[in-house]
């Protein structure tokens, strides 16, 4: 076979193993020059990026792949127990994993020059490689101990990276509280992970799935699985570190945090939709759990909407206000995907209709995914900018910044218009699905939905009031555009949310479609592993 | 063929196109530059023309007479002080009381799966 | 009824340590009782892998009995590979928390967790 093909076929592990390598290759290279040391993380993820799209591109039209570590393709003859680690590859990975490289990618650039005079520097772009390669393993592995391994190391290099700010008193504990409740809730999964092993004697996810059954066991591990992966994704009322944690680091760090936290939800949809599917998703019963877990993660979703969009309205901070919409859109994802299984039990004797509306539910939730991650990220960068420039981040002490810096307000205005769901901003399009779908299944979810996006847009007119019009304050009046590296990011940002929203049918047909099939379908990803080559 | 350029985002029950908003929106736009020229040109700036004109009131520093962040939206915050009451007591800084939701949903739960 | 006690001690091992995190008021004894926590859950990887009357999983230079029918009476390797993985992760934990404590402890110049709390605003 040809070059093409074999970086083809060994791509998956590649994926993980070039910003490893790159992590361990960078205080060597920062020996020579700072310039040179920027432009090697660049390429190295440059790199990385032209591998995913490789790997996206076979995906998408061959269909699921797995690449089994140390043995032939698929096992080794004559074993009929998969013992090995596996990557498994199907649409909803290369969903993910495309929002990942796009999220590192743009903080790189950012970082360029809003970290320019700090000290350490070194060090931060090793961690910064480090959590990039963890986010990658979480999303690409078929293995549950594999997963765990690669959740502590995101904790622990997120945790180092939220306290870099060290002279400052408020880093360091929000620093403390989130290593606190997250090996905590870690040590709660690798607890439930060993229930499973001693039931089923297997640590593979497909193999799990297709022996699973519901006994008195598995309920213990499902609650203690949900909530720990739940916790870690910022779902109230567990949802307490994310503010602090958040506003206290710098902005180019929170950019890829915003990453870790969606494949915390990405493993819950895993645990959901794939190893508990054939119990879950099965219409056979007659009153059977899916409604149950349906109805706790809506309500979940719901209190999370509440509390993020209420604790918003009253803060003067600016990057707390970002953290808790952040969580409040959370809540949206988790609205959506409660919906789905309510629509599938209720549509059991004879009423399809509920099965079509929880479908297009789902069918917004995973869009939700990319369109959140870019708005509230655009946000967070316009907020490290007026850092940048002004070195205060309290509303009361900002004001008439829109006569100095154009730009920043051209893109924070572009970014409040995403995040509250107006047309034609790619916030507007999969909002719609959520709201027409979940109307259909009960009218009061939407309702609660469509308040508080008003109520969104209203904490940011109150935002973008307060600093960037007005008269201009005396003590700001030498204030200067940011730099242009920065200037970059926020523009590459701000053109892939209006191209979305221009043309939302584009990503909807080419990669949440399939990812949105490929969770409903327990049989593809099973039989692939344990039904033979 | 304009059917198929026209159906765009299609939900469960109907479909929207952007393309057709954002046309509109630079419409309105136009629109607002050619009323705004029907404006007066013709002003002598550094006068009295051109200060603001609060009634009468002497005008303070500007740093004074800016709205500051903390008194918007006083009235919403003050209609809702009890529900604010009880949301501040949740989100105190302390990390065991974080660590006590966390187990509280699990017990929670448990009742709840283990019952059913 | 003698061989579920290690059984027990895990879930005791886990109560008392989330009653030290829950309820204490100092920094240094919340990180103890994260690592109660974390003895506990270790302690029930490796009762998992118990056979009664097994010995160590190594092939080489063992008792010819139970070379003939392996792997009937040795004990679960795999367990012990999750236990050493897991002890070194909680290492580097405790690690990092116990240097961020000595950072802290400079700035607030208390270690009382009820008076760590940034600026509420």
């Amino acid at each position: 076979m040809n070059w093409f093909e074999l970086i083809t076929l060994h791509s998956p592990p590649l994926i993980v193993a070039v910003p490893l390598l790159a992590a361990f290759l960078t205080p060597l290279v920062s020996k020579i020059n700072d310039t040179v040391r920027n432009l090697f993380v660049l390429i190295m993820l440059s790199i990385t990026g032209l591998l995913v799209l490789i790997l996206g591109y076979d995906v998408l039209t061959n269909g699921i792949r797995v690449y089994v570590f140390g043995g032939g393709a698929p096992l080794p003859s004559g074993m009929n127990i998969p013992v090995r680690i596996m990557f498994e590859i199907d649409s909803m990975t290369i969903f993910m994993v495309i929002i990942t490289i796009i999220l590192a990618l743009i903080s790189i650039l950012y970082s360029w020059s809003f970290m320019k005079d700090k000290d350490g520097l070194d060090k931060y772009y090793t961690i910064i490689l480090l959590l990039v390669t963890s986010i990658f393993g979480m999303e690409l592995t078929g293995d549950l101990f594999n997963f765990f391994v690669f959740l502590e190391i995101s904790c622990i290099t997120s945790c180092a990276l939220i306290a870099f700010y060290v002279n400052k008193k408020e880093s360091l504990d929000a620093a403390f509280k989130y290593i606190v409740i997250s090996s905590i809730g870690a040590l709660f999964i690798l607890f439930a992970i060993g229930l499973l092993y001693a039931q089923y004697n297997a640590l593979n996810m497909a193999t799990i799935a297709n022996a699973i059954q519901f006994t008195f066991f598995d309920k213990i591990v499902l609650v203690l699985l949900i909530t720990g992966l739940a916790m870690k994704s910022g779902l109230a009322p567990m949802h307490m570190w994310l503010p602090d944690a958040y506003s206290r680091s710098p902005a180019s760090v929170t950019f890829i945090l915003v990453g870790a936290t969606l494949a915390g939800l990405y493993g819950s949809l895993r645990v959901i939709f794939t190893i508990y599917g054939n119990q879950l998703l099965n219409t056979g019963f007659t009153f059977y759990p899916g409604l149950i877990i349906g109805i706790i993660v809506t309500a979940l979703g719901v209190l999370s909407i509440f509390i993020g969009v209420f604790m918003a309205l009253k803060r003067s901070d600016f990057k707390k206000m970002i953290a808790y919409t952040a969580v409040a859109e959370i809540g949206y994802m988790f609205l959506a995907i409660g919906s789905y299984l309510i629509g599938l039990a209720l549509s059991v004797p004879d009423n399809p209709q509920m099965l079509i509306a929880g479908t297009y539910a789902l069918k917004g939730g995973l869009f939700h995914i990319l369109n959140d991650a870019l708005d509230i990220g655009l946000l967070f960068l316009v907020a490290g900018a007026v850092y940048y420039a002004t070195k205060q981040t309290s509303l009361n002490s900002l004001g008439g910044l829109a006569r100095n810096m154009k730009y920043t307000t051209i893109f924070f205005l572009i970014g409040l218009l995403a995040v509250s769901g107006m047309p034609p901003m790619n916030g507007f399009a999969s909002k719609l699905l959520i709201y027409q779908s979940t109307y259909q299944i009960s009218p009061i979810l939407s309702i609660i939905a469509i308040i508080c996006s008003i109520m969104l847009l209203a904490v940011f007119v109150k935002v973008f009031q307060s600093i960037f019009l007005g008269p201009e304050i005396p003590s700001l009046k030498n204030v200067k555009e940011v730099p242009k590296s920065m200037l970059a990011a926020m523009a590459l940002v701000a053109c892939i949310i209006i191209f979305i929203g221009l043309f939302p049918n584009i990503i909807i047909d080419n990669l949440v479609t399939p990812a949105a099939e490929a969770l409903q379908n327990t049989t593809t990803y099973i039989s692939t592993i344990v039904g033979g080559t | 063929m304009l059917d198929t350029f026209l159906k765009s985002l299609e939900t469960g029950s109907g479909f929207w196109n952007p393309l057709v908003l954002g046309l509109a929106i630079i419409i309105a736009l136009l629109l607002i530059y050619i009323i705004r020229g029907f404006g007066k040109k013709d002003y002598k700036t550094g006068t009295e023309q051109t200060k603001a004109f609060l009634s009468g009131n002497p005008e303070y520093s500007k740093d004074e007479m800016h709205v500051k962040g903390k008194n918007l939206y006083w009235g919403f915050t003050q209609a809702l002080k009890s529900v604010y009451n009880v949301l501040e007591k949740m989100h105190n800084g302390n990390t065991s009381d974080y660590v006590l939701w966390f187990v509280i949903i699990i017990g929670v739960l448990f009742i709840i799966i283990g019952v059913i | 009824m003698i061989y579920n006690i290690p059984f027990i001690a895990v879930v005791a091992m886990i109560f008392i340590g989330l009653f030290a995190v829950l309820f204490k008021r100092n920094l240094v004894k919340i990180v103890i009782g994260i690592s109660i926590i974390e003895s506990g859950v270790n302690l029930f990887l490796i009762t998992l892998g118990y056979r009664e009357g097994g010995v160590a999983p190594i092939f080489t230079s063992a008792p010819s009995e139970v070379v003939k029918n392996a792997p009937g009476s040795m004990v679960l390797p795999v367990p012990q590979a999750l236990t050493l993985t897991s002890i070194v992760i909680g290492v580097a934990v405790l690690a990092l928390m116990l240097s961020l404590i000595m950072h802290i402890y400079e700035h607030y110049g208390t270690l009382d967790v009820r008076k760590i709390r940034g600026p509420e605003e």
